[in-house]
């Protein structure tokens, strides 16, 4: 990297790799495009569910009643519900219709309202995620601070998040259950009481996904400290926690920010098991016992759910990226 | 940025000695070994039967005898773990080809015909990443049911977004890059291109990916089957071994530690080589 | 002014860094003393280690860096028991650094005004902060500084983020500004405002130490000068006696290798390049000023192999976008060169890219030999695509890394329909006129030098002899004696082959030296053409004016 020599940039210099050529828009229409692109993958996600009903072999009555053999007056409360005696595309409309009033159906297996179901059990997973999340990202910020750049501490760190990115959450929970719960009895073994059933949970959870947001966050610090601005600071006098922390995490984060999708299917997905080895109540709980019912109406709705909270989650991010990067935001250079 | 390095390198980028220079590396690869030949042959190591259950014998501690002790029905638990690797390690394996396979040619198809067909692909891997894998596998499972090959085919299914991300992603850097364009100067052909410079850079870093994907992949399909959704008891796969442990933690702690332990070595060395391959990979690229 | 005590003072500084084959010296027996008020310059160019010279003044070195001498003394204090405390108290208010180019070298995330509190340390309350850098900013030539206080880097324009970045190094005063590299990667109008400001505060008797690459730059500003080579100082003195009358050859080679109007017809670099590396060679210090003419061209006026009329180009895709290039029109002879010069986002590398047929332009078009180019399909230009020869900036990324020198050299000729033992000879040929050896048939890219790769990349472009060369900056990444070798390449090369030349650069001094004819280009538009001796000696626009004004020379 010789930059002692100017290497002066046209638009696109020839033979090099081109940058992208962006043209930017106003703050107002990137924020509404990003949204309306949010919306065209949630419906999308919605037809796909749709259609797997429609493709899956099978009739879809039998499907939708798991494993059970079905009953006339069950079969016509499905054949109502559907509305499976009207042409396909007037099922489809109907179909898109219910899911866009919440209405997600009725479970046949359980026999109940799938909508109800899943608020129900909301809350127990909502505590469990969001704790895993701040378990990560604690983790994350304080490992990646304060060892990026330094030859051993960093050795440490990433030794420790590789075993920590290798070792399945349910493993960790496992020993972490036989270590203090068992062992020492300083945690509930199982449930969902009060704050201390959620501690193991939360870092058997937390902590491999934020073993890997660390990894990011690191890597990320160690290119904006060899940036020439963090010469700069550093020729002010400023000290070294001040650079990372005031001028260098900003960067940083913004690598680590197009993790969220990741971050948030990795909860999602980690919650389901993380409640089966804790017994704790919850949608993971919830779709596990659909999901060995055959009980589809609340499998596709837990699917479409978390598509859901996807798709809020890192349309939000998204628009995050804008505030914390200043050059993003204006028209003009 | 102004310590300004030598920009000659004389030295050409070896194999060999990048490998030996490095313990992590060697234990990683002695280990991967191990687990190849219990894969292949488990009975090289141990002689009792994984399946064959014996009451009088239920949760005896790790002695000489059990080296890792018994379960709850009797069997040795060294030797279930000696027979698990086959089912991990392979399940593992074929989902990630499935993904390598279908995701690498979806992103090569994307990358290259650009336009409508790309909107369309693109679109497509949006709404399925919208699911999360794990997620997306069980809606799979939903409808195939429970078992090893539904596994595979589903968290297979679940892991092509990424591959085909990554390779139409490369593809287009590719196609942009000097030396593409410096190449259309020559008078080449679009066929020549692709062949030549465009498809062997877009896909070089595959086998990489698919290397690190593995010690996702073996997690995946372990917390899948821990929660009963692949191989079917007595049948001895990692997950199913720990989900069998969980319930017995209280008393014996060896039916769940060291099944758990197998994932973790696995994926350690699986990662560790991987890492070390895509590092020593970016090395050469970058001057 | 030898009676005050030197604010630096340094004896024997050697600096090495750690190696897989043992520590490696970058810098061997530097002595530097600086006087208060003075201005002293460090020149050299890539790995004479002037850098980390300029950034063991600070305790920066690097961690790995190992700093010793047998004195080193700054503001009187004895530097070499410092901690990384002690380091501190002394940046930002006894020594203000200034980097090259503010956009990378301020935090893009952060606004002007958050820098300069920061700049400003930790000891003053904010309502003082404010005001204080109002101060800076206006002193620094700021107009507004009320604005700029909220603005992010990028927001500003060029010359005023210039001016933001040396407002942040002296914003506690220090008794020293160093600048490493204060006017590279910067256009030239900017280039003129930053060189303009530090004279004044030299003239207002600020002491300064510059590090430079450049020797106009370091002639304006400079009292004494050193000058460094691989490590070491090869000569010092006062700035005016050393560029007028060097006394050691690397000085003397390294003057010589400036392109000027007055190198024309001549050769940059001192002898006819050998078959090696171009580390190794150093001028005889004798026959200082006898230069070596190169080769006469053999110029067709009659025949126009490049005609450019009136093209139009509009940014990305869209059709009501800005216009890239906005009615160009110029015509090519046959075996001459043509420059064309102007700032960043002036619209030139688009015309290249238009000449080569990788663009279609809007409107307007190009012609080769007679024939429609622009209005081709590129299955109808591929056959002619041969003689019409690209040489990128950065060779390195227009080679794949897959191939070696063979091939990629070969490549250029399957399109000609030379293969097997001929093309091997042809290769071997052009290889042999850039002076490389067949030892250099299986190196792959990476494996070569700056200047090695530009030569392969000359190399390859006449491989398949064509009548056209588009140029696009091919030597503004090299050191200045290496830019001498590969200009000197092209030059002779272009009048052994008789092809012509489209020549694009940012440096006036370039063009002037190489090219035959001119065009000034400006947000897209021509604004002057014609001779280049005419155009450069009695220019009539006035952007044409600025900036040939603007450009630094050695006086």
């Amino acid at each position: 990297m010789t930059l002692d020599n100017p290497a002066f940039i046209d638009e696109l210099p020839l033979g090099s790799p081109s940058r992208i050529v962006r043209f930017r828009h106003s703050l107002w229409s990137r924020v509404l495009g990003r949204v309306g692109s949010g919306v065209v993958v949630l419906w999308a996600a919605v037809t796909l569910s749709f259609a797997s009903l429609q493709i899956a072999p099978g009739n879809i009555v039998n499907l939708l009643v798991g494993d059970q053999l079905p009953t006339p007056e069950v079969e016509a409360a499905i054949r109502a519900e559907w509305g499976l005696d009207e042409p396909l595309i007037v099922q489809y409309l109907r179909y898109l219709w219910r899911i866009l009033h919440g209405d997600f159906g009725r479970s046949y297996v359980l026999q109940s309202d799938v909508t109800s179901l899943i608020l129900s059990q909301l809350w127990p997973t909502l505590k469990l995620t969001s704790a895993a999340l701040v378990v990560a990202i604690v983790f994350a910020v304080t490992a990646a601070v304060l060892t990026a750049g330094r030859r051993w501490p960093r050795r440490l760190a990433s030794a420790a998040e590789l075993v920590l990115v290798s070792t399945p959450s349910f493993w960790l929970g496992i020993v972490l259950l036989f270590v203090f719960s068992f062992t020492l009895k300083l945690f509930p073994v199982a449930g969902d009481k009060n704050f201390s059933s959620l501690v193991l949970p939360a870092l058997s959870l937390g902590l491999s996904l934020g073993a890997v947001v660390s990894q990011v966050l690191r890597q990320g610090l160690e290119n904006a400290l060899e940036e020439p601005f963090a010469l700069t600071v550093r020729s002010w006098g400023c000290s070294d926690l001040t650079l990372r922390l005031r001028h260098c995490l900003r960067h940083a984060s913004l690598p680590a920010v197009t993790l969220t999708g990741w971050l948030v299917g990795g909860l999602l997905s980690g919650a389901v098991i993380t409640e089966q080895v804790f017994g704790r109540p919850g949608l993971g709980k919830v779709t596990v016992d659909a999901v060995l019912g055959k009980d589809l109406p609340v499998v596709l709705a837990v699917a479409i759910f978390s598509a859901l909270i996807y798709v809020v989650l890192s349309t939000l991010v998204d628009l995050l990226y804008l505030f914390l990067d200043p050059r993003l935001r204006t028209r003009n250079r | 940025m102004t310590f300004q390095t030598s920009v000659s390198r004389k030295h050409r980028w070896h194999v060999l000695p990048l490998l030996l220079n490095n313990a992590g590396l060697i234990a990683s690869f002695i280990f991967l070994v191990l687990v190849a030949s219990v894969t292949i042959s488990p009975d090289l190591l141990s002689s009792y039967d994984p399946i064959a259950a014996d009451p009088i014998q239920a949760q005896l501690p790790p002695t000489y005898e059990h080296w890792f002790g018994t379960d709850h029905l009797g069997r040795d638990v060294f030797s279930r773990v000696l027979h698990g690797a086959r089912y991990s390690l392979l399940i593992g394996v074929s989902a990630m080809l499935i993904a390598v396979v279908v995701g690498s040619l979806l992103g090569l198809l994307s990358g290259l015909a650009r336009g409508f067909v790309d909107e369309i692909i693109t679109r497509f891997l949006d709404v399925v990443s919208a699911f999360p894998d794990l997620l997306l596998a069980l809606v799979l499972i939903s409808f195939t049911g429970p078992g090893t090959f539904n596994l595979i085919f589903a968290l297979g299914v679940a892991s092509i977004p990424r591959f085909a991300r990554v390779v139409r992603g490369q593809t287009f850097v590719v196609a942009e890059s000097g030396y593409v364009e410096q190449a259309k100067t020559f008078g080449l052909s679009r066929t020549t291109l692709i062949w030549r410079h465009i498809l062997p850079h877009a896909i070089e870093q595959v086998p990489i990916l698919a290397t690190i994907g593995l010690g996702t992949a073996i997690i995946s399909a372990a917390g899948l089957s821990f929660l009963g959704m692949g191989p079917q008891p007595p049948t001895p796969e990692w997950g199913a071994m720990l989900s069998e442990g969980r319930n017995y933690l209280r008393n014996a702690w060896w039916i769940g530690v060291w099944p758990g332990l197998a994932i973790t070595l696995t994926v350690i060395s699986v990662s560790v080589v991987g890492r070390r391959w895509q590092a020593a990979f970016e090395g050469r690229r970058l001057v | 002014m030898n009676s005050p005590r030197p604010f630096l003072y340094i004896r024997n500084l050697t600096i090495r860094f750690p190696g897989p084959n043992g520590p490696t010296e970058v810098v061997r027996g530097l002595d530097l003393t600086v006087y208060p008020g003075e201005s002293v310059a460090l020149v050299g160019e890539s790995g004479s280690g002037k850098s980390v010279t300029a950034r063991a003044l600070i305790g920066l070195a690097g961690t790995y860096a190992d700093v010793k001498a047998d004195v080193f003394e700054i503001n009187g204090e004895d530097v070499l028991q410092y901690r990384e405390r002690d380091w501190r108290r002394l940046r930002g208010s006894k020594i203000g650094f200034v980097l090259q180019d503010a956009l990378v070298s301020l935090d893009p995330l952060r606004r002007i005004g958050q820098q300069l509190s920061d700049a400003f340390g930790e000891r003053q309350d904010l309502p003082a902060k404010y005001d204080r850098s109002l101060d800076i900013l206006q002193s620094v030539g700021i107009k507004d500084p009320e604005r700029r206080l909220s603005q992010y880097p990028h927001q500003l324009s060029g010359g005023l983020r210039q001016r933001a970045l040396i407002a942040t190094a002296i914003a506690q005063q220090p008794s020293l500004v160093i600048a490493d590299e204060p006017t590279t990667a910067l256009d030239v109008t900017v280039q003129r405002q930053v060189l303009d400001l530090l004279k004044q505060r030299q003239r207002a008797g600020n002491t300064l130490l510059i590090i430079s690459h450049d020797l106009s730059v370091v002639s304006q500003l400079a009292d004494q000068v050193l000058v460094m080579r691989n490590g070491e100082v090869v000569e010092q003195g006062k700035t005016a006696e050393v560029l007028s009358g060097p006394s050691h050859p690397y000085t003397r080679q390294l003057l010589d290798a400036i392109p000027t109007a007055s190198s024309r017809g001549y050769r940059l670099s001192p002898v006819a390049l050998e078959h090696s590396d171009e580390i190794s060679l150093i001028a005889p210090a004798a026959a200082p000023n006898v230069r070596i003419a190169l080769p006469q061209k053999q110029i067709d006026a009659g025949r126009h192999v490049l005609v450019v009329d009136r093209l139009q180009k509009r940014y990305g895709r869209s059709t009501t976008g800005p216009l890239a290039v906005n009615n160009v029109s110029f015509e090519l002879a046959a075996g001459e060169a043509l420059g064309i010069v102007g700032e960043s986002g002036s619209g030139k590398t688009t015309v290249a890219k238009m000449v080569l047929g990788l663009v279609d332009p809007d409107a307007g078009n190009v012609w080769i030999n007679g024939q429609p180019w622009s209005r081709m399909d590129e299955s109808q230009r591929r056959p002619h695509r041969a003689g019409i020869q690209l040489i990128a900036q950065d060779s390195l990324s227009s080679f794949d890394p897959r191939y070696n020198v063979e091939k990629l050299i070969g490549e250029s000729l399957d399109a000609v329909g030379i293969f097997g033992d001929n093309r091997r000879r042809r290769v071997l040929e052009v290889l042999d006129a850039v002076r490389l050896g067949p030892t250099f048939l299986n190196r792959h890219p990476r494996e070569l030098s700056g200047g090695q790769r530009q030569r392969v990349a000359i190399a390859r472009a006449f491989a398949p002899r064509p009548q056209l060369l588009v140029a696009d900056e091919p030597v503004s990444a090299l050191d200045v004696s290496i830019q001498a070798q590969v200009l000197d390449l092209l030059a002779e090369l272009q009048a052994e082959f008789g092809a012509s030349l489209l020549f694009i650069s940012h440096d006036l001094g370039v063009v002037h030296h190489l090219t035959d004819k001119v065009i000034v280009m400006k947000a897209g538009q021509v604004v002057e053409s014609g001779d280049v001796e005419k155009v450069f000696a009695g220019p009539r626009h006035s952007y044409t004016q600025e900036l040939l004004a603007a450009r630094p020379s050695l006086n």
